[in-house]
């Protein structure tokens, strides 16, 4: 691959993990368990698709084939995608939602902290804007985390649940296969391993205080990166793209 | 290319008078939205940076650049969104903060963004000046605001959130 090459897969993978998340944090609206929440949720959602746009935005640019954001998320298939497994999985309750929540923030204030100091302009000036939006997802899930887990045997049991079946997500988030590797030589983009420490720090904290177990590293899930996906990024992609694989090219 | 013949300062003064479609007792200048007026030869460009990158808004106020200049004969435009620096709520004038908290928003608190993540700001009410006021959600009827109570008056308000 070429640095161009490795670079449009990189903003696409970036792309697609806000534009993924984005998707399921909109299946929350007008389902969360009280108004408050909606809007939080809705609100993130909001955050994810403006930074999906502005990631999509660019790797078009790189490519230089004149595909648009939109281009981008509509017309490609699933193994097109490159985003992390534990974005694309169901929902499922709150606490899992919430669970979700806490482990992709906590890393990716790490990550776009780090992204704020590419030696990409455009990168660099994006992460500079999300990290503030980052800040408020990380804090607003850690302070449900504790409250669920603090909560009824009921709450504090579905977060141990979620915390346990998501667990094995997490290791991909720390991946660097050879595209990150050879970006991460030019300071383009963080070197994620190195972030894990971290990343289990701030979460540990939160969990500790929310009273619930953290698991053992054991078996982690893998794929994304290669467009190898669990069975619901179809699912996901078969609505999302509906419209313009029924009338191709329809605009508003 | 034929355009016509605008100084920077008169398109910028033109463009003073469109407000920020959210809160529209502010104008996108005083927000510190609208970032630059840059002439060349192919016409004007108009330098905008978003509030927060999936602000819904945007859309909006690049038509509105544009029907606004086109109404007072400021031709050829174009509209260019940046990124870099990123918009900060430090940015806001304070003619645009006492007009918010005229208009019932309590407006950011300056330099508040660099809190850490469990950090919090004590919040005036925007009515009657009272610090003894309570967070309801953090997440309010747009990206950009929080819903806070005021346990003196016992009004509900909103906040500008720093950003
Ligand atoms: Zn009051």
């Amino acid at each position: 691959m070429t640095e161009q090459q490795s670079l449009f897969n990189y903003c696409l993978r970036l792309g697609d993990d806000a534009l993924v998340q984005s998707y399921r944090l909109s299946e929350w609206c007008s389902s969360a368990p009280i108004l408050e929440e909606d809007l939080a949720l809705t609100n993130f959602a909001l955050d994810m698709i403006g930074r999906a746009q502005a990631l999509l935005s660019y790797a078009g640019t790189i490519e230089g084939k004149g595909r648009t954001d939109d281009d981008l998320a509509y017309k490609r298939g699933e193994r097109q995608f490159y985003n992390h497994l534990i974005t694309e999985l169901p929902n499922g309750d709150f606490a899992f939602t919430i669970a979700r929540i806490l482990f992709i923030s906590a890393f990716e204030y790490s990550y776009y902290n780090a992204l704020q100091h590419s030696s990409d302009a455009t990168l660099a000036a994006i992460a500079a804007k999300t990290i503030k939006e980052i800040k408020y997802h990380l804090s607003h899930a850690s302070e449900w985390a504790i409250r669920l887990g603090n909560g009824t045997d009921e709450s504090h049991g579905r977060l141990q649940r979620a915390i346990n079946s998501l667990w094995m997500y997490t290791g991909e988030l720390f991946e660097a296969d050879e595209v990150e590797a050879s970006l991460a030589k030019v300071n383009i983009c963080p070197d994620a391993p190195q972030l894990r420490t971290n990343w289990k720090h701030q979460v540990e904290s939160v969990l500790n205080e929310a009273t619930v177990t953290i698991p053992k590293d054991e078996y982690m899930q893998t794929g994304s990166r290669l467009g190898i996906h669990t069975e619901y990024l179809g699912h996901i992609l078969s609505e999302m793209q509906y419209l313009q694989r029924a009338y191709p090219e329809a605009t508003w | 290319m034929v355009k016509s013949t605008h100084s920077k300062d008169e398109v910028l003064e033109i463009l003073s008078v469109i407000p920020d479609p959210e809160i529209p007792v502010v104008s996108i200048r005083e927000m510190g939205m609208l970032r630059d007026v840059l002439i060349t030869d192919e016409g004007y460009e108009v330098i905008l940076t978003p509030t927060y990158t999936g602000c819904p808004a945007m859309g909006i106020i690049e038509q509105d650049i544009k029907m606004t200049l086109d109404s007072k004969h400021v031709f050829p435009v174009k509209v260019k969104l940046v990124f870099d620096p990123a918009w900060t709520t430090d940015w806001m004038s304070s003619v645009a903060k006492r007009k918010l908290r005229e208009y019932g928003i309590a407006p950011p608190v300056h330099s508040s963004c660099n809190l850490g993540v469990f950090e919090y700001n004590i919040i005036q009410c925007p009515q009657c000046n009272s610090s003894d006021t309570v967070l309801l959600s953090r997440f309010g009827s747009t990206a950009c605001k929080s819903l806070y109570k005021c346990n003196s008056c016992k009004e509900p308000f909103e906040y500008f959130k720093c950003h």
